[in-house]
């Protein structure tokens, strides 16, 4: 970086003064014009993902903000409707039944799904031997479409002649119903998401775990802490941006829950797997009603924004702590 | 190079200005050159389903050499409701759209079809239809928005080589809903995961069957009071068909062990041999044999044991932005293609020279018509038939003592809440049927509160 001369003096501005021979107004001129030069350069680069987002992503978010008050039929003009969509979603007993539901799979995918990956990122950087494999095999899963995934795991689940049970058979254990009972389908659907997700957020733990310096690791070995002492005092407190930011990513994720139910269980039994996503579909795409379903994805959408602003907020001021 | 930024600001405004008019572009009108009308129809089979895209071009290209006037520009596939509304936005339904008899009223109660009243004044055949198929297509105000092409009645599909194995007679398809549990119970018996009757469960198609257990067993799902429909199916009747559901799959276990099933499934299962029986129409069989490859010979179908069927079909609707010379065009396409009286013989011809099945209540001899016209099919039906039509005699015999009833009001929405009452029986062994009713009751009539 070039220092400045201590003859010269800062710039009222306090910009540093770089040794020019130009004259000042010259200098400003030239200045202006590469900084014009620079910002065209930056829009003109930003400008063709401007115009993509700005006709698939905003106009849409905007139009679908509208449509949660109007009734359409997208032959005649949309015609303002107040909160009748949203007074029909609450009359909906299905409704209230949709958000516990959804809550229930965050709840249980934080649990399995946020664990799961994070002990398996610190199992595989333990490892001696065969460690590529390993991480092969975990990121696998990943690489399959949702949909196949959903499939491979119905045929596992089948109560007659599916895997889970074929396996629970061998050793002695009794089967379950799995997808066909109203009790277990919804963790099931956990199990399959988080068998088919986990992959990435290990290797991402992974990449964390590995930023870690040895030195910590061996001055706490040499404070005699062992393998769950090194983990809780070392490993979760330099991790802890990572495991923080991903649990957000998770839980907006989880909460949009879709792909397994729809393929899965259609919402069954009994509706125990209807999530809001589902619902919002069925209200789009079966009954038609999209006034209804835009007003459904408004609710979600404010409900994740002050999920994540007082997460954002809790998380800021503990750091700041 | 130097670039001057007065050439990045042209270079990028004509990268924005092609992105702009690309994204922004409308569908450009299908030619209509030299005073000719071109329509856009649905109901062209895909190419996968080779002898029914041919008949279906060979089709357009005959009726273009009769009216050269009139430019058919086909499209692929059915009804999606997933597309719909977004086709119907963007300016890409089609002229003449594919329904089934699910869609008209809610598309009607949306204004999402041309009214065709005064277009069908003159059309001859529409004396020719059954007036309760046409009913489909009208608002309260007996206006038309469509016209039915093909419809169906459920009946109990069997599979005659399973039933010859387990001792039944095929020829003497179960009559009561206690003969359908005997024999689902002797089927099952045969063991290596045999199934002796599958019921749906998944996706608004366990509701859909629900209706048709109601209407066996003579109940109704929805009546009308002053205008206002409430629920009707929390009584007696439905829980009698309830119950033995529940029988058969908990007490008899001929039922198998996985359920939410859907149509793909059982059919899946009937065209491996490892089904006795679901609850479907004759179009199922056409399936059974094209993709599993499977014989007529192993197929029948009965009537339903009971007083009541559903009945389904399907029918075609015209756009509502449609000009009334696209309307006339479009209807004249769907006179000539599916419906005309003159075209039933050469339809029968045509679908012979393709060895394709007839003798089946379905296409290309589907059951609409009524009167003379219906007299005169039954006949060129019998006269050319190359099924055996004795699987599907009990079918036909039965069915004249059935009665047809047409779907609920806000049907997919009744039927969300009925597939809960499916799968409640099916996947929970100590289902409470009053509960599962009374629960759907109230959730049905919610849903038919939005009835408009």
């Amino acid at each position: 970086m070039p220092s400045l001369k201590s003859s010269e003096a800062p710039a009222p501005t306090g910009r540093p003064q770089w040794p020019v021979e130009a004259r000042p107004a010259v200098r400003a001129t030239t200045r202006l014009r590469r900084r014009i030069n620079d910002n065209l350069t930056a829009y003109g680069l930003l400008a063709a993902a401007l115009v993509v987002f700005a006709l698939f992503s905003w106009y849409p978010i905007v139009r679908g903000i509208l449509l949660s008050f109007q009734e359409v039929n997208f032959v005649d003009p949309p015609k303002w409707v107040g909160f009748d969509n949203f007074e029909r979603l609450f009359a909906d007993p299905l409704f209230a039944t949709a958000w516990l539901n959804t809550l229930e799979f965050t709840a249980v995918a934080l649990l399995l799904g946020f664990a799961v990956p994070f002990v398996t990122a610190v199992l595989l950087n333990e490892l001696r031997h065969a460690k590529a494999f390993f991480r092969v095999a975990v990121y696998l899963p990943v690489m399959l479409p949702p949909v196949v995934v959903a499939m491979l795991w119905k045929w596992i689940y089948n109560p007659g002649p599916g895997l889970a049970n074929a396996t629970l058979g061998a050793v002695g254990l009794p089967g379950g119903a799995w997808l066909d009972s109203s009790s277990t389908a919804m963790v099931s659907l956990v199990i399959v998401s988080t068998w088919a997700n986990m992959g990435s957020t290990t290797l991402i733990y992974l990449a964390a775990l590995q930023t870690i310096p040895g030195e910590l690791y061996e001055s706490a070995e040499l404070d005699g802490a062992g393998l769950f002492k090194r983990l809780w005092h070392v490993t979760i407190p330099q991790t802890k941006f990572v495991l923080m930011v991903l649990l957000l990513l998770q839980i907006v994720a989880t909460m949009q829950v879709f792909t397994e139910p729809y393929v899965m269980t259609g919402g069954g039994p009994e509706d125990s797997t209807v999530t809001v996503l589902l619902l919002l579909y069925r209200y789009a795409f079966t009954y038609n009603d999209f006034g209804s379903a835009s007003a459904m994805s408004l609710l979600l959408l404010i409900a994740l924004a002050i999920f994540s602003g007082a997460y954002l907020r809790l998380t800021r001021t503990r750091s700041e702590d | 190079m130097h670039r001057t930024p007065a050439r990045r600001v042209a270079v990028l405004a004509a990268v924005a200005a092609l992105g702009l008019s690309a994204c922004g572009s409308e569908s450009a009108e299908q030619p209509s050159g030299g005073g000719k009308v071109a329509i856009t129809v649905t109901g062209q089979p895909p190419s996968s389903q080779a002898v029914e895209r041919r008949i279906f071009d060979a089709d357009v290209a005959e009726f273009e050499k009769l009216n050269p006037d009139i430019d058919i520009v086909p499209h692929e596939g059915f009804m999606d409701p997933k597309t719909f509304s977004a086709k119907l936005a963007g300016g890409q339904l089609e002229d003449v759209y594919y329904v089934y008899f699910t869609d008209p009223a809610n598309i009607i109660a949306r204004r999402q079809a041309a009214d065709i009243t005064d277009h069908i004044k003159d059309m001859a055949v529409v004396k020719q239809l059954q007036p309760a198929l046409l009913d489909i297509f009208k608002d309260r105000n007996g206006k038309v928005y469509g016209l039915p092409t093909a419809n169906y009645s459920m009946g109990l599909l069997y599979n005659r080589a399973l039933f010859s194995k387990a001792g039944l007679d095929p020829d003497k398809p179960p009559a009561s809903w206690d003969e359908v549990r005997a024999a689902a119970r002797k089927i099952s018996a045969l063991g290596n995961g045999t199934i002796g009757f599958a019921e749906l469960s998944k996706n608004n198609q366990g509701g859909w069957h629900l209706v048709t257990w109601a209407y066996a067993m003579g109940s109704q799902i929805a009546r009308q009071e002053g205008g206002k429909w409430t629920a009707d199916f929390n009584n007696a009747k439905v829980k009698q068909a309830l119950q033995l559901l529940k029988d058969m799959r908990w007490t008899d276990n001929s039922m198998g062990d996985k359920q939410l099933l859907e149509a793909t499934d059982v059919q899946r299962l009937m065209g491996a041999g490892q089904l006795g029986m679901y609850l479907g129409a004759p179009d199922n069989v056409p399936v059974l044999v094209k993709e599993f490859k499977g014989k007529y010979e192993d197929y029948g179908v009965a009537a339903l044991p009971g007083s009541g069927t559903l009945l389904g079909g399907e029918g075609y609707m015209i756009n509502p932005k449609a000009s009334p010379e696209k309307i006339k065009a479009g209807l004249k396409w769907i006179d000539w293609k599916y419906l005309a009286a003159d075209r039933i013989e050469p339809r029968i011809k045509q679908y012979l020279a393709e060895n394709q099945p007839i003798g089946l209540p379905a296409v290309p001899t589907p059951d609409v018509y009524t009167g003379d016209t219906r007299t005169k099919q039954a006949e060129l039906k019998t006269q050319h038939a190359n099924v055996p039509e004795k699987n599907f005699a009990s079918y036909l015999d039965g069915n004249t003592k059935l009665k047809g009833n047409l779907e609920p009001p806000n049907a997919q929405q009744v039927y969300a809440v009925l597939d809960n009452v499916m799968q409640g029986v099916l996947t929970n062994k100590d289902a409470d049927i009053d509960q599962l009713l009374s629960d759907a009751e109230a959730k049905v009539n919610s849903a038919l509160a939005q009835v408009k």
